[in-house]
């Protein structure tokens, strides 16, 4: 059985002009060790995806339909009480901005040793010591001495660290990283990255990892999911969805990303990302697709298998496929 | 071609204030903070230098001595024969029409009370003797070359998306016909889908307005798509400038090598050698002579105790390295 | 490539005037507060039309007259009537405090932003002057100035102004020091404008915003020194009628009956500043681009 698997997750924010779709439709699962790269432009619904695993969706948005299924429970029935053990202990989120995520005013060795005392019911004392281990274990030199230390006083590095480390803190079970790597320097992105990874393959965690860095996606991810204005247009294999995607979306990804490796014609991916207001009621993707179909702008399309591990949600490529067979 | 910028020994120090600073400085430990330590370029008019670098290397600082919105402490630069660190306050502003900037943080750089047209057009206001009528038709003309519609000539900065507003920045730093401009990270607040349209925006500019570029960035991968030649900081002096391809084919500084092989490509399975600095980034504050990567290279000698200068290894291709031979022989193995 | 504009929310601006309607509508209680304001403004514009009575006419058959038909607020010792002298008071009323703070909020700006965009000795100089002048409570500082200067309308204006302007370049300074770090404040250098335009055009109308509810809020505090004043016997002169100076006068009838000789005056007194301190709020929002387009 799966560590979590989402079948059908719709997520709906209530504004004063309408009703907005900020997800719609997504299903992916995750089995545990495995580290899933969840793809998209701002505003494709990764990080409100993210969020609803974690049931931290408030009003005026709110999950309509789907099912978060973690260890056996759905996570979109259950009560908050409930909802509450898991979020923190089994499923631990790492945000975006490290820095801002952590209290100004209370010492780091405070922060993580709270997580211990708190998850794991340990004295004081002993959470400080627990805490020292824990900033060791993601790598922080000096480790005693930075617990007495405030957030301002630790570089973006050394702040995503701690984030990582308090995360972890629980052992959870599944981990949620928000753009792990945006805003540092290149050299520290690749150590967190490793840390990362060494993370999955030691403690048996899944990592939910949201980048919009293809380049962060092809070191550390095993599998990857595309987003694209609230949908999930494609899911597969690292070397697949890398080497041969079938969305159009997915292929104009990977052809406007400059490379160090090579020289390539930079094509910037065409139109921009739809409203999501008065949302069409076809594939979201139509009006930057280079060659949309009429039944595009009027049905959606369902994500299918179209390999062992490789799923697509295009009529094109579908209709490509009845052809073929 | 002909040299557009030249910067000589450019060097920008910082006072450390405050009482511990002061009595440590009466106990004779140095306490300037040597953002900028003595750097040398020149770019070519037409030219785009890419400039990279981690967090504290001097790259931002460099950005703003060049213009003068920092004062350097030492150097010299000269733009088209004129000593810009000789101007007085009059002449460099008026010198401002010639060098602009496109600052990093789109949002942070407009001001969030003045409209779209009214950012644009205070250039013209400024330094031209343009009528009303004539300043907006160029205000329009250069909203049209950077891709945005007219009708957000009246939009303010928070009606408008990360993207729009980091044209309206371009737009704001050309309209003035300048000869040479700072990108100061251009791309690093913009989503990664909008960075390619960034840059073809740029590269498109260049071409039709003849502009030089100094391209700073830690988007590595930008920079070789637009610059010509990259210089590589570290630590407020530049250790390694080379063409473009020559720097990410062969790079000689172990600096640069180490960063090179940080970056992440999107290609499964090319797990590359990764050459690791160890430690963090030391102080600015207390470097000691010879090579500053000495205490974190994985090659590093007794030789490298030496102070380093920038030689020509290759012809166009120079690096601040004692280990590198004349013939550019690269090091393979870590000591 | 030509982008339309992206946001999802909020189409093009609209009007001012549908602007401020909706600010308006989003807050019942700025618009009470603007609708008492403009009501005793129009009142006080109006009273030669509109006052029932000559204020100064005396009237010895109906003094001291609780309110009835004919004198709506009743009369005072001398048969004058309440409603036209109230009326008529309502113009120094309003006048005098919007003058002053309007007066104050000026060279207050001014010198704070002096203040903060020059820093150094200049900030370190002003500083000490403000908070010297600070040192003295703003009544006690009123009255000293009063008394010195001598109580003509002109004078209580200044003294007004003074008490306030310390705190005005107080608050200026401190936002300037924040807005000049920004890097719109660096644009604006690196396209070449100078030192005085960075200043005026660029920075200054970002630190407006907290003046404004400040502002307001002085205002009403204005309002009440110069009654205090008035009250003390160092404000207006008669037979320039002013609120406080009438409620003054009332207070000497709490012992016997005649309760409407100082409960209009001191009620005028306190809904004008209560009306004062609400509007403050959505006369910043008004003012802020920001909030344009904006939706509850």
């Amino acid at each position: 059985m799966s560590l979590i698997d989402i079948r059908g997750l719709t997520v709906q924010f209530t504004t004063d002009a309408g009703p907005v779709e900020a997800v719609h439709g997504v299903d992916f699962s995750l089995e545990p060790g495995e580290i899933l790269g969840l793809v998209g432009e701002s505003g494709s619904g990764k990080t409100v995806t993210a969020f609803s695993i974690l049931r931290l969706i408030r009003p005026p948005g709110r999950i309509v339909t789907g099912s978060i299924v973690f260890e056996g429970q759905d996570l979109v029935i259950l009560p908050e009480s409930a909802v509450r053990a898991i979020r923190g202990a089994k499923i631990a989120l790492v945000p975006q901005s490290p820095r801002t995520a952590l209290n100004p005013v209370i010492t780091i060795g405070r922060q993580i040793a709270r997580l211990f005392e708190l998850h794991a019911g340990m004295a004081p004392s002993a959470a400080w010591c627990r805490g020292i281990e824990a900033l060791e274990a993601v790598g922080i030199p000096d480790a005693s001495r930075r617990m007495r230390q405030y957030a301002h006083q630790l570089s973006g590095g050394t702040c995503q660290r701690v984030m990582i480390a308090m995360a972890l803190a629980s052992a959870p079970r599944l981990l949620i990283a928000d753009e792990p790597t945006t805003g540092l320097d290149v050299s520290i992105a690749a150590r967190i990255l490793d840390l990362l990874r060494d993370l999955g393959q030691r403690t048996d965690a899944a990592i939910i990892l949201i980048t919009h860095d293809l380049g962060v996606v092809a070191e550390t991810c095993h599998r990857v999911a595309v987003m694209h204005a609230g949908q999930l247009v494609e899911t597969g294999a690292l070397d697949v969805m890398l080497r041969k995607p079938a969305h159009p979306y997915t292929q104009a990804l990977i052809r406007s990303i400059p490379r160090i490796d090579r020289d390539i014609a930079l094509e910037p991916i065409p139109g921009s990302v739809p409203s999501l207001l008065r949302a069409s009621p076809g594939c979201r993707y139509a009006g930057r697709c280079p060659h949309p179909m009429a039944i595009c702008t009027n049905v959606k399309p369902t994500l299918s298998a179209i390999g062992s591990d490789h799923s697509v949600a295009c009529h094109a490529v579908e209709a490509q496929r009845a052809n073929v067979a | 071609m002909r040299t557009l910028l030249e910067v000589e020994d450019l060097a920008k120090h910082f006072r450390v204030g405050g009482l511990a600073a002061i009595t440590e400085r009466l106990r004779g430990i140095p306490t300037e903070v040597r953002a900028v330590d003595g750097i040398s370029f020149r770019i070519a008019a037409g030219e785009t230098l890419g400039l990279v670098g981690e967090s504290g290397c001097g790259k931002s600082t460099v950005a703003r001595c060049l213009l003068r919105l920092v004062e350097p402490t030492a150097g010299a630069i000269r733009l088209e024969g004129i000593k810009v660190t000789e101007l007085g306050r009059r002449a460099l502003r008026h010198l401002r029409r010639d060098m602009q900037m496109v600052f990093q943080d789109p949002t942070a750089a407009l001001n969030p009370r003045h409209s779209v047209k009214r950012m644009i057009e205070e250039p013209l206001r400024l330094h031209t003797e343009l009528l009303p009528a004539q300043r907006r038709e160029r205000v329009h003309g250069v909203l049209a070359a950077v891709g945005l519609g007219a009708e957000l000539a009246d939009r303010y900065p928070h009606e408008l998306s990360g993207g729009q507003k980091q044209r309206v920045n371009i737009a704001r730093a050309i309209v003035s016909h300048p000869r040479f401009v700072v990108l100061d990270e251009p791309t690093s607040a913009l989503d990664v889908s909008l960075r390619s349209r960034l840059i073809l925006l740029l590269e498109a500019l260049r071409d039709s307005l003849g502009l030089t570029y100094l391209f700073i960035s830690h988007d590595i991968a930008s920079v070789r798509y637009l610059a010509h030649r990259v210089a590589v900081m570290y630590l407020g002096v530049i250790v390694e400038i080379a063409e473009t391809k020559v720097l990410f084919s062969n790079p000689l500084h172990p600096y640069t090598r180490a960063l090179l092989s940080a970056v992440p490509i999107p290609e499964p399975g090319m797990r590359r050698q990764r050459i690791s600095l160890s430690g963090e980034v030391p102080s600015l504050t207390n470097l000691s002579p010879g090579c500053r990567l000495r205490a974190r290279c994985p090659f590093a000698t007794a030789k490298c105790a030496e102070p380093v200068q920038l030689r020509e290894i290759t012809p166009g291709h120079w690096a601040a390295c004692h280990l590198i031979d004349t013939r550019g022989a690269n090091l393979t193995t870590p000591t | 490539m030509t982008e339309a504009a992206a946001s999802p929310v909020s189409p093009a601006v609209h009007s001012r005037g549908a602007e401020a309607w909706r600010i308006l509508r989003r807050n019942p209680v700025t618009l009470a507060a603007i609708t008492i304001i403009v009501v005793v403004s129009v009142a006080a514009a109006l009273a030669s039309l509109i006052a029932p009575f000559d204020p100064n006419a005396t009237d010895p058959a109906v003094a001291l007259s609780p309110p009835s038909p004919h004198n709506w607020l009743g009369t005072d010792l001398y048969g004058r009537d309440q409603l036209s002298r109230l009326m008529y008071a309502a113009r120094l009323d309003l006048l005098i405090p919007f003058a002053a703070t309007l007066s104050a909020l000026a060279i207050g700006a001014l010198v704070g932003a002096l203040a903060g965009y020059a820093g150094r000795w200049v900030d370190q100089i002003i500083m000490r002057a403000v908070e010297s002048v600070l040192a003295f409570p703003a009544l006690v500082l009123a009255m000293g100035l009063t008394a010195a200067l001598g109580n003509s309308i002109g004078n209580i204006v200044l003294t007004l102004a003074i008490t306030q302007i310390p705190i005005y370049i107080r608050l200026i300074r401190g936002e300037m020091l924040r807005v000049r770090e920004m890097e719109y404040a660096e644009a604006a250098r690196a396209v070449g404008n100078p030192a005085w335009r960075i200043v005026l055009v660029h920075l200054l109308p970002n630190c407006i915003p907290p003046l404004i509810v400040q502002a307001t809020l002085a205002m009403g505090f204005a309002l009440l020194t110069m009654a205090a004043l008035s009250f003390l016997g160092l404000g207006i002169r008669p037979p320039d009628s002013e609120w406080g100076e009438m409620t003054a006068e009332g207070v000497g009838y709490m012992v016997t009956d005649e309760w409407w000789l100082f409960v209009f005056p001191g009620l005028m007194i306190m809904i004008s500043v209560l009306a004062f301190n609400l509007v403050g709020d959505g006369l910043r929002d008004f003012l802020d681009p920001r909030m344009r387009g904006v939706r509850s």
